[in-house]
C-alpha cells in the first residue's frame, strides 16, 4: 500500500437512546476503491453512511462515538454542507431534483455560472446574471464523466426514472472536490440495461480515483463491480472480503446469517394447512403508494391463519394492506368470503369487518391529542354503532361512556398498557404503548380479518414480545384471521403459520415459517 | 396524442376564452363606440399594468398569489397623503412619495414573508388575512395618528375635528402628470407615454431577474423547497426577499394608479385593489403556480374590456345601471374561486395519472 488511505472510519458507534444501532464498526476505503456494502434492512448501512455524511438526524439524536479519518485527518462534519466540502458526495435513494428545471439546471443546482452584473455590485452576488453557456458546458463535463448519455436540456419532470438517478449522479460528479461517492441503492429505479450503464460508469469514476460506497441489494451488482464487499447485520459488521473470493451465496448467507442451522430445528417446514378454506384471495392488485409500489400481486389467505408478508424496504410489502384498506390508490379484485370488496373505499372495508393496525402509528393510527379511551372506543362506535345509548329509536345516539371506560380499562389490564389512567391522552405514551393502544383499536371492532403492518417498529424488546403475544392469542382464542406485514424475518417466522416474501411489487414466493433462512434470503433478492 | 395536446390546450385557457365571449357578446350590445373602447383600454392598461406585475414575483417563489399586495397599496397610499400635505406638486411629488412608500412597503413585506415562512402551504389564505390585520394598522395611522402624531397641516387632507385624514384626498395636483408627461394621441387614443415606458422597464427588470442567481433560487424555491434546501439555498430568505419585491413594487403601482384616478379615496382605495389586479391575472390566463408577463397584459385587455362592457349592456339590457356594477364585482370573486379550485383538481389528476399509468404497465405486464 504504503500510500495511507482515503477513508478511516474507526470504532463507529451509535445508540438512538440506549438502543445501540452500530457497534463497533471499522472501514477503510483507498482512493479509487469500490466497496460494496450490504445487509438487511435494519442492519445499520444508512445509519454508518448517515455518520460519514455528517447528517442533522445524528447529531440530533446524540452524536457518534469514534473517529472519521479523511485524507489522514480527523474530521468531524457538522453538517452535510461540511462532508460536501471535505470531498464526499451522496446520491440518495429519494430523489433531490426540482421538476420544472433542466438537467443542467439540477446538475448545477445552488452551483450556477454566474456573470458579474451592476446590481450585483449594488446589492448581493445573488443579483449576478447566470451564464447559460459556461452551465451547460460544465454539465457536459459532468455527464461526459459519467459514462452515461442523457439529455441536458430535458426537464426532470419529464424524464424516465433512470435519467432522473443519472441527473443525480452527474450532480455529484460535477464537483470538482469529489474524492469518495456513496450511492445508496441507485440501480433499485434503473432497468436492466440502464443498470449495466451505471455499473460501467462507476468502473470509470474508479479509474478516476474516486472511490465509491456502493449500496445495494442486488448482490451480483456488488460482484461485478466492487473490489471488496462488506456484509453488515445488526450493527456489526459480520464479514468483509475481497469479491473475487465470494459468491451471492455465501453473501446471503451473511446477511441473513444467525445460526443456520440451530434455531430451525423444532420449527415446523412443511404446510400443514394446504386443506384449509380460503377466506380471502386477492387477484392483479396494484397499488400506487410512494416508494412501496405493489404490481401483480395474486395472495391467497387462509382462514384462521397467521399470514405474515416479509421483504425489503421499498419492495411494496406494505404497499399491500395499504392498497387493500383503501388507503392509497389501488387496483385488481380482493374478494372475502365470497364477496367482491371494492377497492380505494375504506368505509366499505371495515364494513366487511377488516381492522387495520397501520405502520403509521402516529400518523394514521392515533387521535394524539385524545384519550385512550376515546382512541380505542372510537372507530368501533363510528363503524359498528358500539357503546352508544339510543334513544327514541335510535334516532338520538349519546356516547355510553361507562362502557368505553369499561372496554378502555380492559384492553389497559390485558395488553399491560403503561398509563396514569383511561383518560391520558395518546400522545402522552412510549412508542411500545402507543402500539398497544392501536392494536386494542383493532381488537375493539372485533374484525374476522386484521392486517397489522409493523407492529414492532421502533419498540423496545419488552414491548415487542407482548405485541406479537397478543396477536397471536386474539387469533387463537377469537379465530380471526391475521395478516401480518414486517420488516424483520426473525419475527414473522415467530409468529406466522406461512410467510410470503414480496420483491420487486411481487410476490415472490410463500414458504411456512420453519422454512431455512437462506430460502428467504433468496426470495428477498429475486427481483430486486 | 395531438387530440390530447387539443382538450388540454383548451383547458389551459378556458379562463381567457370564456372571457373573451363575455366581451364579444357584451361589446355589440352596449353600444359603445370603438374608439372609446380603445380609449379606456388603454387608460386602464396603464393605470393597472405595474400593480398586476408586482403579483408575478411571489407566483415565481412558490408562494401563490399575493393577496397582501394591499399593504403596498396602503404604504403608497400614505406616501401620497404626506407628499399632498407637504404641497409638492406634479412628478417630483410623485417621486418623493414613492421614495417615502418604499421602506413601508419593504417592513411590511419583511413582515408579511416572516408570518408567511410560518405558514408554509397556507400562503394565500395568510396573505389574505394579513391584509385585513395590517389595513386595521393603517386606519389606525391615518384616522388618529396622523394630525396628533405625523404632523398633517393642510385644511382639505385633515378632518374637521382637528386630526385624521378625510375621507377623499384630492390629487389635482398630480392628476395625469406622469401620462400626460409624453404627449401622444394615436388615431384619437390617448396614449400615457411615460408610464407605459416605466411599465416597459418593470416588464425588463422582471425578465431580467428571472436570469439572476436570485430568480433561479427562486424558481427552485418554488418548486421543491425541500431540495432547495438540501442544495444550501437559504429558503426562507429567499421567500422573504420576493414579498418585499412584491409589496415595494405594489406601492410604487398604486402611486401611478391613483396619479391616473386624481383622488385617494383614503379609506376603501386600497382594499379592493388586491382582488382586482389578482383577478385581472388569472383572467389572462394565469395560475396559482404559473404567470407571465403575457398574462398580465391579455388579463388587463380581457378584463378591464368586461368592466367597461358589461355595466353598459347591463343598462342596455335591463335599465338598470347597477346590475353592472354587481356583475363586476360577482365575476372577480367568481375567477378567483375557479382558478383556485382548478389548481386543486389538476394538482389530484396529475396524481391519479400516476396510478393510471401502473395499472396500465401492469395490464402490459400480464399480456406480454
Amino acid at each position: 500500500m504504503g500510500k495511507a488511505p482515503l477513508l478511516e472510519m474507526k470504532s463507529i458507534k451509535k445508540d438512538f437512546f440506549g438502543n445501540q444501532v452500530l457497534t463497533d464498526i471499522n472501514l477503510t476505503l483507498n482512493e479509487g476503491e469500490v466497496i460494496g456494502l450490504c445487509g438487511e434492512n435494519g442492519a445499520g448501512k444508512s445509519t454508518l453512511m448517515k455518520i460519514l455524511f455528517g447528517a442533522d438526524s445524528i447529531r440530533e439524536t446524540g452524536g457518534f462515538g469514534g473517529d472519521i479519518i479523511l485524507n489522514g485527518e480527523k474530521v468531524s462534519f457538522q453538517s452535510p454542507f461540511d462532508a460536501i466540502a471535505a470531498g464526499i458526495g451522496m446520491v440518495h435513494q429519494e430523489f433531490s431534483l426540482i421538476p420544472g428545471f433542466t438537467a443542467t439546471e439540477n446538475i448545477l443546482l445552488n452551483r450556477e455560472s454566474k456573470k458579474k452584473s451592476v446590481l450585483s455590485q449594488l446589492f448581493s452576488d445573488r443579483m449576478d446574471t447566470l451564464d447559460r453557456k459556461d452551465m451547460d458546458t460544465r454539465a457536459d463535463e459532468a455527464i461526459q464523466k459519467m459514462g452515461v448519455n442523457i439529455d441536458k436540456n430535458m426537464l426532470t419532470s419529464n424524464m424516465p426514472v433512470g435519467h432522473k438517478q443519472f441527473t443525480e449522479i452527474a450532480r455529484e460528479l460535477s464537483k470538482e472536490q469529489l474524492k469518495l461517492l456513496i450511492l445508496d441503492e441507485p440501480t433499485a429505479v434503473l432497468t436492466e440495461k440502464e443498470a449495466e450503464a451505471l455499473l460501467d460508469s462507476i468502473r470509470g469514476m474508479s479509474k478516476r480515483g474516486i472511490a465509491v460506497i456502493f449500496i445495494t441489494h442486488r448482490l451480483g451488482e456488488i460482484l461485478s463491480v466492487c473490489d471488496r464487499v462488506i456484509t453488515m447485520r445488526d450493527g456489526y459488521v459480520v464479514n468483509e472480503s475481497a469479491t473475487k473470493d465470494t459468491s451471492v451465496a455465501d453473501i446471503t448467507k451473511w446477511m441473513v446469517g444467525r445460526d443456520v442451522a440451530g434455531s430451525d430445528a423444532n420449527h415446523v417446514t412443511e404446510d400443514l394447512g394446504a386443506d384449509k378454506k380460503i377466506v380471502m384471495s386477492i387477484r392483479k392488485l396494484w397499488v400506487d403508494m410512494p416508494g412501496e409500489t405493489v404490481r401483480n400481486v395474486n395472495l391467497d389467505v387462509r382462514e384462521g391463519e397467521i399470514l405474515g408478508i416479509g421483504g425489503l424496504a421499498g419492495q411494496g410489502k406494505l404497499g399491500i394492506p395499504n392498497g387493500v384498506m383503501g388507503l392509497y390508490q389501488a387496483g385488481g379484485t380482493v374478494t372475502f368470503e365470497g364477496n367482491d370488496i371494492p377497492l380505494n373505499n375504506p368505509r366499505k372495508c371495515l364494513d366487511s369487518s377488516f381492522a387495520f393496525v397501520s405502520e403509521d402509528r402516529r400518523g394514521v393510527g392515533l387521535l394524539l391529542d385524545e384519550s385512550l379511551e376515546w382512541n380505542i372506543s372510537f372507530p368501533a362506535m363510528q363503524i359498528q354503532d358500539k357503546f352508544l345509548k339510543k334513544y327514541l329509536g335510535g334516532m338520538i345516539k349519546w356516547r355510553d361512556d361507562s362502557a368505553i371506560k369499561a372496554v378502555t380499562d380492559k384492553y389497559i389490564d390485558e395488553l399491560k398498557i403503561k398509563c396514569t389512567s383511561s383518560t391520558q391522552k395518546a400522545k402522552e405514551l412510549s412508542g411500545g404503548n402507543q402500539q398497544k393502544v392501536c392494536l386494542a383499536k383493532a381488537f375493539a371492532l372485533e374484525p374476522k380479518l386484521l392486517f397489522v403492518s409493523e407492529p414492532t417498529r421502533g419498540i423496545d424488546v419488552g414491548a415487542k414480545s407482548l405485541v406479537l403475544d397478543a396477536l397471536k392469542k386474539f387469533n387463537k382464542e377469537k379465530g380471526v384471521t391475521i395478516v401480518m406485514v414486517s420488516s424483520e424475518l426473525e419475527e414473522l417466522r415467530r409468529t406466522c403459520d406461512r410467510i410470503a416474501i414480496v420483491s420487486g411489487g411481487k410476490v415472490a414466493g410463500i414458504l411456512p415459517a420453519g422454512e431455512q433462512l437462506e430460502k428467504f434470503g433468496e426470495l428477498m433478492l429475486q427481483n430486486c | 396524442m395531438s387530440k390530447n395536446s387539443l382538450g388540454d390546450y383548451l383547458r389551459r385557457f378556458s379562463v381567457p376564452l370564456m372571457f373573451l365571449l363575455i366581451c364579444a357578446v357584451c361589446a355589440p350590445i352596449s353600444g359603445l363606440s370603438p374608439s372609446y373602447l380603445a380609449n379606456e383600454i388603454v387608460t386602464r392598461m396603464g393605470r393597472n399594468a405595474f400593480l398586476i406585475l408586482s403579483l408575478l414575483i411571489p407566483i415565481m417563489a412558490g408562494m401563490g398569489l399575493n393577496f397582501s399586495m394591499t399593504l403596498g397599496a396602503m404604504a403608497g397610499e400614505i406616501g401620497l397623503i404626506l407628499v399632498c400635505d407637504w404641497q409638492i406638486v406634479g412628478i417630483p411629488g410623485m417621486v418623493l412619495a414613492m421614495i417615502i412608500s418604499i421602506p413601508i412597503s419593504a417592513l411590511l413585506g419583511l413582515f408579511c414573508g416572516k408570518v408567511l415562512n410560518m405558514a408554509k402551504g397556507r400562503e394565500m389564505i395568510t396573505s389574505y388575512i394579513i391584509s385585513f390585520f395590517i389595513n386595521g394598522i393603517y386606519q389606525l395611522v391615518v384616522l388618529y395618528l396622523m394630525g396628533p402624531v405625523i404632523p398633517i397641516k393642510h385644511g382639505t387632507i385633515k378632518l374637521p375635528r382637528g386630526y385624521g385624514v378625510r375621507n377623499t384626498v384630492s390629487l389635482l395636483s398630480m392628476r395625469q402628470k406622469l401620462d400626460n408627461l409624453i404627449p401622444l394621441t394615436i388615431a384619437g387614443v390617448k396614449i400615457p407615454v411615460a408610464t407605459f415606458i416605466i411599465v416597459f422597464l418593470l416588464c425588463l427588470v422582471i425578465i431580467w431577474f428571472r436570469k439572476t442567481k436570485l430568480g433561479q433560487d427562486m424558481r427552485a424555491v418554488g418548486q421543491d423547497m425541500e431540495v432547495a434546501r438540501d442544495a444550501g439555498i437559504d429558503v426562507e430568505r429567499t421567500r422573504i426577499i420576493s414579498m418585499v419585491l412584491s409589496t415595494v413594487f405594489a406601492g410604487i403601482g398604486m402611486i401611478i394608479y391613483l396619479q391616473n384616478m386624481g383622488n385617494i379615496a383614503t379609506y376603501s382605495s386600497h382594499s379592493q385593489i388586491g382582488m382586482f389586479c389578482i383577478a385581472a391575472l388569472l383572467v389572462g390566463g394565469a395560475s396559482v403556480d404559473k404567470a407571465s408577463i403575457g398574462n398580465v397584459f391579455l388579463g388587463i385587455i380581457l378584463f378591464h374590456t368586461m368592466f367597461i362592457v358589461a355595466p353598459k349592456a347591463g343598462t342596455v339590457i335591463t335599465g338598470d345601471s347597477m346590475i353592472g356594477e354587481y356583475f363586476r364585482v360577482f365575476v372577480s370573486y367568481a375567477v378567483i374561486t375557479v382558478a383556485l379550485i382548478m389548481y386543486e383538481t389538476n394538482k389530484r389528476k396529475n396524481k391519479s395519472k400516476e396510478s393510471q399509468q401502473l395499472a396500465l404497465s401492469q395490464e402490459e405486464e400480464v399480456n406480454g
